[in-house]
């Protein structure tokens, strides 16, 4: 017994271990379960996937920097038009053309992270609002300026055929799950490997020194500075990191939508975004897991009831942004700070009850 | 360790409730049967799907030919359906924006398990899956736009079929027109920036290269205020305009036209050119400061092209037919019966008329080899033949000059029938005087 204790001790007390171990149980998780779905529902868990990326870099820039941006729409398309363009160029067959895609996203949108980084570091609260809300609008139409961006008709995104992935990873997906990976379960598990490797690092950054900076400068920026910390950088950091999971996302999407046009980056994207990590809890990671969730599932579950209950096509294509909206402002009237942060403040308090039963 | 427990169970509850919701979603479709010889068919059933605006601001008009092809398949259901299997169609609402487009068409193909698509609208949306539909081998049939890219290249999309006549002919039968009776005009295009404006110039082109002094673009979804646009074609001396645009952008560049004083002859391509509509987006658009019965006047005197006949035609055979099946089938009586609701009738009547020359064995490959051996001597309401064979998958080819009058068209030239590229423009009333069975059916 003591021998593993002395063996958990650094599960327990090392966080880059603790998250790494989840990670794994959860992306074993994760494979069964896309491994099982239909292709209908492995789409669906790949759109999760990419809009928790998202939502993960946007909760942390929020919740623990204290910077809201209205401009993570904007950052996505970037990344999707990045990593659209070198697939153009490479034919993207291959999963190295993937991932080289997805890293020029990665580290365009961290360049684009800093040039706007650096200004917004010196606004506050509704002026960084302000100033991301025009990147949100400005920044999809610059594809109508130029043609190899494609215009408002978008460009095609190659994606890779199952018959050419590599043949270890076929018997591998074969092995655990004994089907055959195709174009949809390869997406799927390319969404959640990345969210999960996504997540572990967002979760250390945010234990480590530069999470408790980021919290300092948003709790009190004075004292932080008197403390010694450079409030620009930190801000700067924050907001880079947001903007290559952004990227990355973007990345994700282009795959999945298989077309890159402006009609996808609206605003109504960065603010869906938002929705969805204050749906979940501000600055907690599950809570932006469960709020992509609701964005992924949401509104395909709300068109299916109405059509379920006798309404017409048009009435239940009119009727699911209303049920979003509901569901919307239920949890903001019901649980302020989010699913996951009313649930932590529940459990808080029933422990704390039971403590007292067995006191008293 | 807590923390860590407590994550754990977190992670799961996400996941155990995002599959349940999941499981929700997905309950109570039902799987093809085993007899059936395609995804969605079996014996009694012929599953089909499309993308519409059903919302946005494409959706006035447009929202409304899913609603002319649920009556025409309901009617044919009744009446014993295409050999013994009555058709059922799902619309998803894409709101004319292409990524939509894309994620709908996900979705009625892995979801819904479509067996074909059928009359997806738009250009730029439905191009955005094309490459899918190919690349799955679902039939793509009757495209509702006139893009050239449906059918030109059969080798590239060989599932893919056009059914309306193609931009490039439209705008050839109206360069020539313009060129044989305006020789003078100097004529500015307005164009939606997308292949539909692209394919309608490239036609027009063939003829009036000399005469067109302007060119204004827009993007649907983008700016709705067009007095830059209309100023620009009044100071450039412009006396007629040619619109290639969608019914919302006509109604716009009118009010914009209006309030710049620009005058100028008016010439819609089909697409935009419907004066119910039209006027009843004028009278929406300015609150009520130009009625509707007065925005129908302000289309006097516009031309336009026709390529099947329409509601100001009670007395055709065709339109009555659609009137007795719209009478007997609308889902709500109160709805009248509109130009919309006849363009999705009439390509209805081309999809069941594919069907019945198909034959009881139906597969996916089966009904494009059916429609490319014997699509072209298909008799329908469509003015002129249609183009369908091995190499060319281009809808009816081609339509006549109308010139609007109290909302009603009269025709300024027979029926005039072309092909894409150098081929020449004729005259050719045959298909015109085709007459539905009496049995409203195909044969």
């Amino acid at each position: 017994m003591e021998r593993l204790r002395s063996l958990a001790g650094p599960v327990r007390s090392v966080p880059l271990v603790r998250h790494l171990l989840v990670a794994l149980i959860a992306f074993l998780v994760v494979v069964a379960i896309i491994g099982s779905s239909s292709q209908y529902l492995q789409t669906r868990y790949a759109e999760m996937a990419f809009f928790a990326i998202a939502a993960g870099g946007l909760t942390l820039l929020t919740g623990l920097s204290g910077q809201l941006s209205l401009g993570h729409g904007a950052l996505m398309a970037v990344g999707a038009y990045a990593a659209t363009l070198v697939l153009e160029r490479t034919g993207g067959e291959t999963l190295a053309d993937v991932f080289l895609a997805l890293l020029v996203a990665i580290a365009v949108c961290a360049v684009v992270g800093v040039i706007v980084g650096v200004p917004a570091a010196r606004l506050h609260g509704p002026y960084i609002a302000g100033a991301t809300l025009t990147l949100a609008v400005a920044v999809p139409r610059l594809a109508n300026q130029w043609d190899f961006l494609g215009g408002e008709q978008g460009l095609q995104v190659p994606v890779p055929r199952a018959a050419e992935l590599p043949v270890w990873i076929q018997d591998l997906v074969w092995f655990f799950t004994a089907a055959e990976i195709d174009q949809y379960s390869f997406l799927a598990y390319l969404g959640w490997g990345l969210l999960v490797l996504a997540f572990v690092a967002l979760a250390n950054l945010s234990r480590s020194r530069v999470g408790r900076r980021w919290r300092a400068v948003r709790d009190d920026d004075v004292s932080a500075e008197l403390a010694g910390i450079h409030l620009g950088r930190a801000r700067v950091v924050a907001f880079t990191v947001s903007a290559m999971c952004a990227g990355l996302a973007g990345g994700l999407m282009a795959m999945n939508v298989r077309l890159t046009a402006p009609g996808a980056f609206t605003i109504t994207l960065s603010l869906t975004l938002l929705a969805a990590v204050v749906l979940g809890g501000l600055g907690s990671l599950t809570g932006a897991l469960i709020g992509a969730g609701v964005l992924a599932f949401l509104p395909h579950f709300a068109t299916d009831l109405g059509e379920s209950v006798g309404l017409s096509a048009t009435q239940a294509a009119e009727v699911t942004p209303v049920v979003y909206g509901l569901v919307l402002m239920l949890v903001i009237l019901l649980a302020p700070a989010g699913i996951v942060g009313s649930l932590r403040t529940f459990l808080a308090r029933s422990s704390l009850g039971s403590t007292k039963e067995k006191t008293t | 360790m807590r923390t860590t427990a407590r994550r754990a169970v977190q992670v799961v509850c996400v996941l155990t409730t995002a599959s349940l919701l999941a499981a929700c979603g997905g309950a109570g479709k039902e799987r093809p049967s085993e007899d059936g010889t395609a995804v969605g068919v079996t014996d009694s059933t012929i599953k089909v799907g499309a993308h519409f605006p059903l919302t946005g601001p494409a959706a006035p008009g447009y929202s409304e030919i899913p609603s002319g092809h649920q009556a025409f398949y309901e009617y044919v259901n009744d009446n014993g359906g295409v050999h013994g299997r009555e058709i059922e169609m799902v619309v998803k609402d894409d709101a004319y924006n292409p990524t939509n487009t894309s994620a709908v068409t996900n979705d009625m193909i892995l979801q819904d398990e479509i067996f074909a698509m059928v009359a997806g609208l738009g250009t730029p949306t439905h191009r955005a899956v094309v490459q899918r539909l190919n690349d799955d081998g679902i039939p793509d049939l009757f495209v509702s736009s006139g893009s050239l890219q449906w059918g030109d290249d059969p080798a590239s999309s060989p599932m893919t079929f056009g059914w309306q006549p193609d931009y490039e002919i439209e705008g050839k039968i109206i360069g020539q027109y313009v060129k044989e009776n305006m020789p003078d005009a100097k004529v500015g295009l307005f164009l939606q920036d997308d292949d539909f404006g692209e394919d309608g110039e490239k036609g027009a082109r063939q003829f009036l290269d000399s005469q067109i002094v302007d060119v204004q673009k827009y993007t649907p979804g983008g700016s709705t205020d067009f007095s830059p646009q209309m100023s620009s074609f009044k100071s450039k001396g412009v006396d007629l305009v040619l619109g290639f645009n969608t019914p919302s952008y006509t109604a716009l560049s009118q009010i914009a036209a209006q309030g710049v004083g620009f005058k100028s002859k008016w010439f819609y391509s089909n697409v935009g050119s419907d004066p119910a509509l039209v006027g009843g987006l004028l009278a929406s658009m300015t609150k009520g400061k130009i009625p509707a019965e007065q925005g129908v006047k302000l289309m006097d005197g516009m031309m336009t092209t026709e390529y099947i006949p329409g509601v100001d035609a009670p007395e055709d055979e065709w339109v009555k037919l659609w009137q007795k099946v719209w009478d007997e089938y609308s889902k709500k009586g109160s709805e009248k019966l509109t130009n919309y609701r006849i363009y999705g009738m009439s390509q209805a009547y081309t999809f069941v008329q594919a069907l019945q020359a198909n034959g009881k064995d139906l597969t996916r490959e089966s009904i494009v080899e059916t429609i490319e051996k014997e699509g072209a001597s298909f008799e329908g309401p469509g003015l002129a033949p249609f183009r369908f064979s091995e190499d060319s998958h281009m809808g009816i080819s081609g339509a006549s000059v109308v010139e609007l009058k109290n909302g009603a068209s009269e025709p300024l030239t027979p029926v005039l029938v072309t092909d894409i590229g150098d081929a020449e423009i004729k005259e050719d009333d045959s298909a015109a005087s085709d007459a539905p069975p009496s049995s409203g059916l195909p044969e």
